[in-house]
């Protein structure tokens, strides 16, 4: 039971990096995850399927969810539409390309060869499920490592910038919108990773896999930040993860005792739902700032368009608080740290 | 250096709010020279900054900078050689991430490598020059930028767009949002960057004491064209009821603008 949780804790803990990458880092509200995660399970299944080493087929998935990201960032460069576009329209492309994928098959499953899973158990043949446990924990922990590794780094740093001042990226010369399509890329990546390892882990692809991801990721990411607050990037990916083995606690309560309370599988997703305006209205308690940007802030560039453009000739607004007075703001930030 | 040749920037070309914010302006500013610009609210002085810094395009004319054409050319690429400072502190910093964080991207113009941003070496030269401002930023080095004074906000900005020595440094009003005493800190800071670093500067001002007081040369701007051209003797002999007086003669009109005649 609890091996169980901390399995998918893990597995969909990297789509919760990439949903983090993408609402949190890059201030980019997403949709891709939708299509880029069972992208990942199609791509990651079609490749074990051709008899694939699973290190291959995993990479497989995450290239595939990284190009779904690329479309997505390179729809919003090119004509300027609303993030929230670019990915509906790519997620909705997808579904036609994942069934391409999968050789026009809905489900794809993994009887004959789960090779992913075999390595997974082979860690502690004596205690199967401790040792998917472990494995997955072995590869969320990389990928949580390889992303703090990221956010130290030129690009890392300009990314986290980008989502938070778009200006100081553009005046230090970097060209902004190869630097978010990066990032969406990366955040496509994660996703697709994600999407090959629940292949392996559930044992079948299924073309409507992607179905809810991205609500259960922010869930995911926002549970993580009412549990832990840090402004440092890796206490943060770190947290990510740890709010999504708390988010598959509650999911798995929920299918388990649920019965008791008359609720069913079905109505899980709108105790998700639940989870994500809780959360917020839980960071809007505890300081108004931080839940103005939590999803207010993502959820205003809805009419806002791409990348909050100011004004050309426009006034600038004076800076509130008065002189020599810190503004009171919370104690967290993006990149050391992320708000 | 900058050389602005017939310069016109039209917004809302087409349409009924059609408006020419600049028109056929040319200004040359030699390499080193620090150009004060001055004139009332709709003058067009702001506009001349964003289209030599790229934020907005020019209809007509040419715009060369360090010695190259740079209309036409996006403002992130103009952004390695134009150093900007706006009126808003919190515009030229990002307000979430560390100082550390903003000098180490600030640091380095050009596209981003997937190498450590904030090597040991860099990470203490950055720090002695946080601590080369005087705000006892190096201590705060590892705080958001939000937890920072306007004013500190401010010298941090100023700090970003000096520190790689760039062609043009741009100062749009970056002291009228700060109280007295930090605007004198970051007007001595400004002082101490341009000359010591050599600098081209333009900077927009509507404080005509300081427009007097600082810098080589003095532009007086109105309905996008310049009207007035101070430097030498003639700006060291001028006073603010001097160019007051020199504003109705040259426009036949009243300068109706209370704060400059009050500062």
């Amino acid at each position: 039971m609890i091996e169980a949780v901390l399995v998918e804790g893990f597995v969909y803990g990297v789509l919760a990096l990439g949903v983090f990458v993408s609402f949190r880092v890059l201030d980019f509200p997403d949709l891709t995850a939708e299509g880029a995660f069972p992208l990942g399970a199609a791509a990651g299944a079609a490749l074990v399927g051709a008899g694939a080493h699973p290190a291959v087929a995993m990479c497989g998935a995450l290239l595939a969810g990284a190009l779904a990201g690329a479309a997505t960032g390179a729809i919003y460069a090119a004509l300027r539409v609303p993030s929230l576009l670019a990915g509906i329209v790519v997620m909705t492309g997808l579904w036609s390309v994942n069934l391409r994928v999968m050789g026009g098959r809905a489900n794809v499953p993994l009887i004959a060869r789960n090779p992913v899973m075999d390595a997974a158990y082979a860690l502690a043949p004596a205690a199967p499920d401790w040792s998917a446990a472990l494995f997955f924990g072995l590869v969320a922990a990389c990928v949580v490592a390889a992303l703090a590794l990221f956010f130290s780094t030129e690009a890392g740093i300009a990314l986290g910038a980008l989502g938070d001042n778009e200006a100081v990226v553009v005046a230090a010369g970097s060209n902004p919108a190869v630097l978010r399509t990066a990032g969406v890329a990366l955040s496509g990546a994660l996703c697709g990773l994600s999407g090959g390892l629940a292949a392996s882990y559930q044992g079948f692809a299924d073309v409507n896999f992607g179905s809810g991801v991205v609500a259960a990721g922010l869930a995911s990411v926002m549970v993580g930040e009412f549990l832990l607050r840090s402004n440092r990037i890796g206490a943060q990916l770190v947290r990510v993860v740890i709010g999504s083995i708390a988010f598959r606690a509650i999911m798995f309560a929920g299918r388990k005792y649920g019965y008791l309370v008359g609720m069913g599988p079905n109505d899980l997703r709108l105790v998700t739902a639940a989870l994500v305006v809780g959360a917020v209205a839980a960071g809007r308690l505890r300081s108004g700032r931080s839940a103005r940007k939590a999803l207010g802030g993502t959820m205003a560039r809805l009419g806002a368009g791409p990348a909050g453009v100011r004004a050309p000739d426009g006034p600038a607004p004076a800076p509130g608080g008065g002189p020599g007075v810190p503004p009171d703001g919370p104690r967290s930030g993006r990149l050391g740290g992320l708000r | 250096m900058i050389r602005v040749d017939g310069l016109t920037v039209v917004f809302n070309a087409g349409t009924q709010d059609e408006r020419a914010a600049l028109r056929d302006l040319s200004i040359s500013v030699p390499k080193g020279q620090w150009v004060s610009l001055i004139g009332s609210n709709g003058a067009g002085k702001t506009t001349l900054l964003n289209a030599i810094a790229g934020s907005v395009p020019a209809a007509a004319g040419s715009i060369v900078l360090d010695g190259a054409e740079r209309s036409g050319e996006p403002e992130y690429r103009r952004s390695r050689i134009v150093g900007r400072v706006r009126q808003d502190p919190s515009a030229g910093t990002a307000p979430e991430m560390t100082v550390l964080d903003n000098l180490a991207l600030a640091s380095r113009k050009g596209p981003r490598r997937l190498l450590p941003a904030k090597p040991a070496a860099l990470r203490r030269e950055l720090i002695g020059r946080l601590a080369e401002l005087g705000m006892g930023l190096e201590d705060r080095a590892a705080e958001n930028v939000s937890r920072l004074s306007g004013g500190q906000r401010q010298a941090l900005a100023l700090l970003m767009a000096a520190m790689t020595r760039p062609a043009v440094l741009l100062l749009d009003e970056h002291t009228a949002a700060l109280d007295p005493r930090n605007a004198d800190i970051v007007t001595e800071l400004t002082r101490r960057f341009v000359r010591g670093y050599g600098l081209t500067a333009l900077m927009v001002t509507h404080d005509m004491r300081r427009a007097l007081a600082e810098g080589d040369r003095l532009v007086m701007m109105h309905e996008g064209t310049v009207v007035a051209d101070l430097s030498g003797p003639e700006k060291a002999g001028s006073s603010v009821e001097g160019l007051v007086r020199m504003f109705r003669d040259v426009r036949g009109e009243e300068y109706a603008e209370d704060r400059d005649l009050l500062s």
